[in-house]
């Protein structure tokens, strides 16, 4: 019995490696595998990762990172955020601790209300950036931070307008990321309550027509966040909505706006307000139904709505495959997705399974297929090379000659993800002086600002950059680096078509 | 709408413009010096300027055009004032740029249209006539999305999403056959959706420190990376391209910028930067043929201001930016056209917040040596209820792609069979606004 059982097992198992004989130049290989869901579920591995998750499995690997709570969050990086000064403060606490003074009597001077921005652009927005970039190049939870990356962009605002940049960064880290691989509706809601969102799309400002309170700057209705609450963060500009129900999702959202006046002096106040006297008690027709008069609740309705609607699953499923699969998304897979976020209401975690478990995110065509958006490539080089993050600057700036400024892209459709929007000539140049950069161990990065490099600084090492990045390489790229001039080795390795790509 | 049906609507509708029919291919919406319109009470007449009449002025004799692309909808209606329209001010009551005389009010052009104050600097080219505007101008599409409005203006194919290239591009794929890796330029680090397409874009760097030199241009560094990028695909190509394109940009840069120097003289700032940058480009080069530069910023929804304020503070480094492109440009502004335009126009009426939201009608701008300036063209559609697109939006008299396929045709000399290619929808016999050049 056991003989015939073990018999059994053997005869499956040459069956199956048959089997795979025949798919061999197709399948992917246990470290391409690996090396693939480094590259697409994290930001590329850092030295040691490969054989690591060759060894854990990919499929485990994939679980614990859609199940960030189980990985254990490292104690230091934890207590370098911690030191930040802006990293713990509440919406309602950078806005008393930053925004500009004497709101709502607004009689500050251009020079105070100058020096408060100033301020806030010198602390919070370097602090930000920092974090960011700890998270990312860092964070063993690194699903949770790509996803994080992917809604803030998905759900963008710009910290260059006004008051977005006392709260940009408190936004990702309240709003998106605990929500990265929750719900979407949960997400949505966050988003929408959110002072970064009510302020850079105007929903702040926004009142019923002929309502008690819209006198002043908050006169009357504004029209953008419903607008691209729909087009660009649900349905998707093809999702079927009119001209009209643009008009009736602004009204439904009249007077959910920032709570200025009620913030106070050491406060974690909640920052949002719904204002009943500026909200339009009238009848809305909204996507074809009558929406009850229910003030604030008529806003939770719209969200309702807007969350389990098959063009919100069609559009956010559209838009993960071209992030985790390929540029163009294959359609059944886009459907697959859609099917499970709808049946799940939009369990982002659930749907992402789908993802991972299809035969399209493990296909040869695409291994190795994307062009890495400037961000990812940033970021996976300093990971590559382990570089540790002691001066975020250079890196922001980095990332502003990229063309890809983090929380820097003004308008509200965030960047694209694709070859077609970052390949052009000129990228790949910039990107090889990035890189050379890195090699010599250095880099501005690698030191706290305006002290110079340690004189003891070690240069990375190419041999062990190969081993870390295999099996990236080909062999005959391989031989070319390996005979150029050493000084230029590391800089072939990460400024190579393959580097390039993930 | 086929041709004849086109000259029968713009009989009926053309109130204040004569259709001509030009050759074969179309037709031209010329602007009449006295408008029959009946003038409502309190308004001033409709007038659209009168051309100034001058002599076609020779440069190196290479036609030369760059799109200025004014992402997030300008505002038109307070760049190209009609401040001889009293319901403009009605519905615009704190954010209507002021009449004429005014405290930061509008510069007069035409006795009904005027030209938003921080625009000032563009006011020399008006008066020697090398500066006109399409009014009522834009896509036919309906779009409010800023995105998928830009990309219809971008593709040139309005309401069709599958176009993979932009419309200059295919233009560029129409001019006379050249080597050179910098005949179009972008100003920026990307590539952008109207140049994107077969033939290869150089990328000029912007900023202060565009010129310098970097470890890429040292030869022993481009030939490692060459060895790794031989290869024939995507990749490899825009390595080559970008190594060529660079050579050729560092070494006109260079001695360019060395020359201005050496003379004392300062870099100018922002957007100027930029601009002097791609002029001296273009000038001391006539391989470059095509230039394109986005700016960003004008999706004033809340505190826009009106003569005064966010948009005219943008408004003005935009203007100077374009007056110190035309001046750099020197005797090749005679070889170009600088073309002005956004991905649509915004509500006629101030929102709650001081704003205005997403709308449709808008301006072109055209500025060159040898544009038939002093003008306003196309059709006013007026600005009484009726009359707007939808009950709130200028309504659009003139498509975006009159304008640009008769540039195309007349000014980079592409052949009448071509246009097809860059204007696939836009065939033969449908509007053209032919008269805009000396």
């Amino acid at each position: 019995m056991r003989i015939s059982y073990n018999f059994r097992l053997g005869l499956i198992g040459l069956l199956t490696f048959g089997l795979c004989g025949v798919a061999a130049a197709q399948a992917l290989s246990s470290q391409e595998q690996a090396l693939h869901v480094l590259n697409r579920l994290a930001y590329g591995p850092r030295p040691g990762d490969v054989a690591a998750v060759e060894k854990t499995g990919v499929k485990r690997y994939i679980d614990e990172q859609l199940n960030p709570e189980r990985v254990p969050f490292p104690a230091d990086l934890q207590a370098r955020l911690d030191s930040l000064s802006t990293y713990k403060l509440s919406s309602a606490q950078l806005y008393i601790q930053y925004g500009p003074p004497s709101f709502p009597g607004n009689n500050a001077s251009p020079e105070e209300k100058n020096a408060a921005r100033q301020r806030a652009g010198q602390e919070i927005t370097p602090q930000s950036h920092l974090a960011r970039f700890w998270m990312a190049t860092e964070s063993p939870r690194q699903l949770q931070e790509v996803m994080t990356e992917f809604w803030f962009n998905h759900f963008n605002v710009f910290e260059g307008k006004e008051w977005v940049r006392y709260w940009n960064a408190e936004y990702e880290k309240d709003a998106i990321r605990p929500n990265a691989l929750g719900n979407f509706r949960q997400l949505l809601g966050a988003v929408a309550h959110h002072p970064a969102m009510l302020y850079y799309l105007d929903n702040w400002l926004s009142s019923g027509a002929n309502t008690p309170q819209a006198k002043g700057r908050f006169k009357g209705l504004n029209e953008n966040y419903a607008r691209e609450l729909m087009e660009l963060h649900t349905l998707g500009v093809n999702g079927g909505y009119s001209q009209a129900d643009v008009i009736s999702l602004a009204r439904i959202l009249s007077g959910w706006t920032i709570a200025v006046r009620e913030l106070k002096e050491d406060s974690d106040d909640a920052t949002f307000i719904f204002r009943p006297g500026r909200h339009d008690m009238g009848d809305k027709q909204f996507l074809g139904r009558v929406i009850p008069r229910g003030g604030r609740q008529e806003g939770e309705v719209a969200l309702d709505m807007l969350a389990r609607h098959p063009a919100t699953a069609r559009f956010i499923s559209t838009k993960l495959v071209q992030y985790f699969v390929s540029d163009q998304p294959d359609p059944a897979l886009v459907n697959q997705l859609a099917q499970r976020f709808l049946a799940t209401d939009g369990d982002i975690k659930a749907v992402l399974r789908v993802l991972f478990d299809s035969p399209q995110f493990w296909s040869r065509q695409n291994y190795q297929s994307q062009f890495k958006t400037p961000y990812q490539y940033v970021i996976s080089s300093l990971r590559a090379t382990a570089t540790p993050v002691l001066n975020g600057k250079p890196i922001s700036g980095a990332l502003n000659q990229f063309g890809m400024p983090l929380y820097g892209w003004l308008t509200p459709e965030g960047y694209k993800y694709s070859q077609e929007a970052w390949l052009n000539p000129d990228a790949l140049l910039r990107r090889i002086n990035f890189v050379n950069g890195l090699s010599n161990g250095k880099s501005p990065i690698a030191r706290p600002e305006n002290t110079p490099p340690a004189p003891d600084a070690a240069p990375v090492d190419p041999v062990q950059l190969i081993q870390t990045l295999a099996p990236m390489l080909s062999q005959d790229s391989v031989t070319t680096i390996v005979s150029s001039p050493p000084n230029l080795q590391v800089g072939l390795i990460l400024g190579s078509p393959a580097f390039m790509k993930r | 709408m086929n041709r004849r049906e086109f000259i029968r609507y713009m009989g009926i509708a053309g109130g204040s413009a004569m259709v001509i029919p030009i050759g074969l291919s179309g037709c031209a919406v010329v602007p009449v010096g006295k408008p029959n319109q009946a003038v409502a009470a309190g308004n001033a007449p409709l007038a659209y300027g009168t051309p100034k009449q001058r002599a076609h002025a020779n440069g190196d004799g290479t036609p030369r055009m760059v799109v200025v692309f004014l992402r997030g909808a300008v505002d038109g209606l307070n760049v190209v004032v009609p401040h001889g329209d009293r319901e403009y001010y009605q519905a615009r009551s704190s954010i209507a740029v002021a009449r004429p005389g005014q405290n930061n009010g509008a510069i007069d052009l035409t006795g009904y249209f005027g030209l938003h104050p921080s625009l000032r600097p563009l006011m020399p080219y008006w008066e020697s006539g090398q500066l006109a505007f399409v009014h009522a101008s834009g896509s036919p599409d309906g779009s409010r999305s800023h995105f998928e409005a830009q990309d219809y203006m971008e593709t040139g194919t309005p309401g069709q999403h599958n176009t993979r290239d932009g419309w200059m591009n295919r233009l560029q794929g129409n001019l006379p056959r050249s080597d050179s890796p910098v005949q179009a330029l972008t100003l920026g680090e990307a590539t952008p959706r109207i140049l994107s397409g077969r033939q290869v874009v150089a990328n000029l760097p912007t900023g202060r420190d565009a010129a310098r030199q970097t470890l890429i241009d040292q030869p022993k560094v481009s030939q490692a990376y060459g060895a790794i990028y031989a290869s024939d695909d995507a990749l490899g190509k825009a390595y080559r391209d970008g190594i060529a394109a660079r050579k050729e940009l560092m070494a006109e840069m260079s001695s360019n910028e060395q020359r201005m120097a050496n003379n004392g003289a300062p870099l100018p700032n922002g957007l100027s930067i930029d601009t002097a940058r791609l002029g001296r480009l273009m000038r001391g080069d006539p391989k470059i043929r095509l230039g394109f530069l986005a700016v960003g910023g004008w999706d004033t929804h809340a505190n826009q201001g009106n003569g005064a304020g966010q948009l005219a503070g943008r408004l003005n480094p935009l203007a100077t930016g374009l007056a110190t492109l035309a001046q750099e440009l020197g005797p090749a502004f005679n070889d170009t056209v600088i073309v002005v335009v956004s991905e649509f126009g915004r509500t006629f009426r101030e929102n709650g917040n001081g704003g205005t939201d997403h709308g449709h009608g808008n301006v072109m701008w055209l500025l060159g040596g040898n544009v038939r300036g002093h003008t306003i063209y196309g059709q006013w559609p007026g600005l009484n209820k009726t009359e707007l697109n939808e009950g709130r939006d200028l309504a659009i008299t003139t498509d975006f792609r009159a304008v640009m396929s008769t540039l195309a045709e007349k000014h980079m000399r592409i052949p009448d069979s071509a246009l097809q290619q860059i204007f696939p929808q836009y065939t033969t016999g449908m509007q053209h606004v032919s008269n805009i050049l000396v």
